[in-house]
């Protein structure tokens, strides 16, 4: 159920995410999803992949501090609403949401976000629940 | 255990007699047979008849490390060299290496302190030390090899290396104590589990850790791999080995043996001396060897005393784990730091060894600010921006409540603080003083 996301930390100096993309690049590894979150200094770029493992195994490799989350991926209906639904379900039941960034668009109807959540089982259960699934870890790195 | 408790133990009157009568005896030995110390003293105007206290230790000369290489290699010897019976050196990385000798009593001495040290630890006759410090001109081998006969225990004089048969024997021979670089103990304990060996089945009970810095986290990680108790033990090739100073049981600080050194606190900078409990850099002054007497030598090592007696029974005055060394140590704002002060914040947060740079720098109104760079390893990375500042903002905190003055933390990647020969440069100091 949950997908594996890759966490790594960047300091702000330029080519950094350019080495960065380049081992992925050359370890095959296709980029699924990512996010930056960043202050003055540093960031930290957030990264779902096609193959986690080996994605991790290379960037450590290259010396940077890698360090893997799981995520919920869900597909979500692609109209206006369709995030809220989702996101006020979690939000009545007290389920803090730490982040949230979305997928380049590939689904044909829907859309895909990636949440970071503290309580990962209970918030799938209970979207399930509500008609809302999350998308197996296999499809995701298989899309 | 006191293995001597006639001294150990001494009434502190009895004691400082004892010291004044041999401080007076060494003052004037090394100024009749030492020309180096002869041309300091007159060069003070001091005669030996002078120092009548043992605060009059105050007027006498220092004694520093460049001093023991101009007179390289027998120059500060105070004895012929035919009652000289061992030479050991430092490893003179810099320059010449320091070369000191030994008469027969002063090996005699050395091995009564190392007996105190072991003792001290709980070690008795009968145990089996397996003593892993290197054999060679290193005081470490030999200087604990005598003092282990001495207290009449089997000594196992493995010295350094073959770390795998060092296991093997540890584990044959049921030895009850270790002695090696507190590194080593941690690397014979990660060989030991690699060969799925159960360290804490086997007889070994205590560990004597020195000739090289470590930390709390070190010991309770030693402690708590090897089954044992592991005990500081401190000295230097200068003043004599080690057994200088050591931990008992109660590991509250290091006992010096007062009755053959006696320690100062100085301000590093005016060299004054510093009441105990104090911080500063601890000077030894020799007053029982005969072949190579120092008078206030700067050991360069950053510590405080304290004078109270230990509840283990000992009177002898006890320096705290030192916590750096002279060398390193910055002013800013006029506040003395050391990057073993901004290191022990890191360690407590981090719990491992922690990778830092401090960047000193002077703003154009003439105010120096210090930045800690701190390497985000995996164990404190966290994919969530509120725990990143969190940690920075802690790691502020800790070191400015420590210091008393503003820092600001910068977190970089790791392997961004340059490394030569597996040791980081720890300071890039930017002031044009």
């Amino acid at each position: 159920m949950a997908v594996t996301q890759i966490s790594v930390f960047l300091e702000n100096k330029s080519g950094r995410l350019a080495e960065l993309t380049e081992v992925l690049a050359e370890a095959s590894i296709n980029i699924r999803a990512l996010s930056v979150a960043e202050t003055v200094d540093y960031g930290v770029l957030r990264l779902i992949v096609d193959n986690p493992v080996l994605a991790c195994e290379h960037l450590r490799q290259a010396g940077f501090t890698v360090t893997e989350t799981q995520v919920l991926a869900l597909e979500i209906p692609d109209r206006p609403g369709g995030l809220a639904g989702a996101i006020r379900l979690l939000s009545n039941a007290g389920i803090n949401v730490e982040y949230i960034y979305a997928f380049v668009g590939k689904a044909k109807d829907n859309a895909l976000v990636v949440l970071r959540l503290e309580e990962i089982e209970r918030a799938a259960k209970l979207l399930k629940e509500h008609g809302i699934e999350a998308v197996p870890a296999e499809n995701i790195y298989r899309m | 255990m006191i293995y001597n408790a006639s001294a150990e133990c001494m009434d502190r009157k009895a004691l400082e007699r004892l010291q004044m009568e041999r401080l007076q005896q060494t003052v004037k030995r090394v100024y009749e047979n030492v020309p180096f110390y002869k041309t300091r003293f007159d060069a003070k105007g001091i005669r030996p008849r002078d120092i009548r206290t043992l605060e009059d230790l105050e007027l006498l000369p220092f004694t520093v490390k460049d001093d023991l290489r101009q007179t390289y290699p027998f120059g500060m010897f105070a004895v012929p060299m035919r009652q000289i019976i061992r030479i050991h050196a430092s490893s003179g990385t810099t320059g010449h290496p320091t070369v000191v000798g030994y008469t027969s009593e002063d090996i005699n001495t050395w091995a009564e302190a190392i007996a105190r040290t072991l003792s001290a630890g709980g070690t008795t006759a009968g145990d089996i030390v397996h003593n892993a410090y290197g054999y060679g001109l290193f005081t470490g081998g030999l200087g604990i090899h005598y003092g282990a006969e001495r207290l009449g225990a089997t000594v196992v004089p493995i010295s350094g290396g073959q770390t795998k048969r060092q296991v093997q024997l540890l584990q044959d021979f049921g030895s009850n104590v270790i002695c090696c670089t507190p590194s080593y103990a941690l690397y014979i304990s990660e060989m030991a589990a690699e060969a799925e060996l159960d360290l804490e089945k086997l007889p070994l009970k205590a560990g004597f850790f020195g000739a090289e810095p470590w930390t709390e986290i070190m010991r309770k990680k030693i402690e708590d791999s090897l089954g044992i108790d592991a005990l500081d033990i401190y000295g230097l090739s200068e003043v004599m080995g080690p057994g200088v100073s050591y931990n008992c049981l109660l590991k509250c600080g290091l006992h010096i043996n007062e009755d053959f050194f006696i320690p100062e606190i100085i301000d590093p900078i005016t060299e004054k001396p510093l009441p105990p409990g104090e911080r500063g850099e601890l000077v030894f002054t020799t007053i029982t060897k005969e072949a190579f007497p120092v008078i206030r030598y700067r050991t360069r090592d950053i510590t405080s005393l304290s004078y109270e007696k230990c509840s283990c029974g000992r009177t002898f005055a006890r320096m705290q784990r030192v916590s750096g060394r002279t060398d390193d140590m910055l002013i800013i704002r006029g506040v003395n730091i050391f990057p073993s002060q901004i290191e022990s914040v890191l360690l407590e947060i981090e719990e491992a060894e922690p990778h830092y740079q401090l960047i000193v720098d002077r703003q154009e109104k003439s105010l120096d600010t210090l930045e800690v760079w701190v390497e985000v390893s995996a164990d404190i990375f966290s994919d969530e921006m509120r725990k990143l500042e969190a940690l920075q903002k802690k790691v502020r905190h800790e070191i400015e409540a420590l210091l008393g003055i503003s820092v600001s933390v910068k977190l970089v990647e790791p392997k961004a603080i340059a490394r030569s020969e597996g040791k980081a440069k720890r300071i890039i100091d930017r002031r044009e003083i």
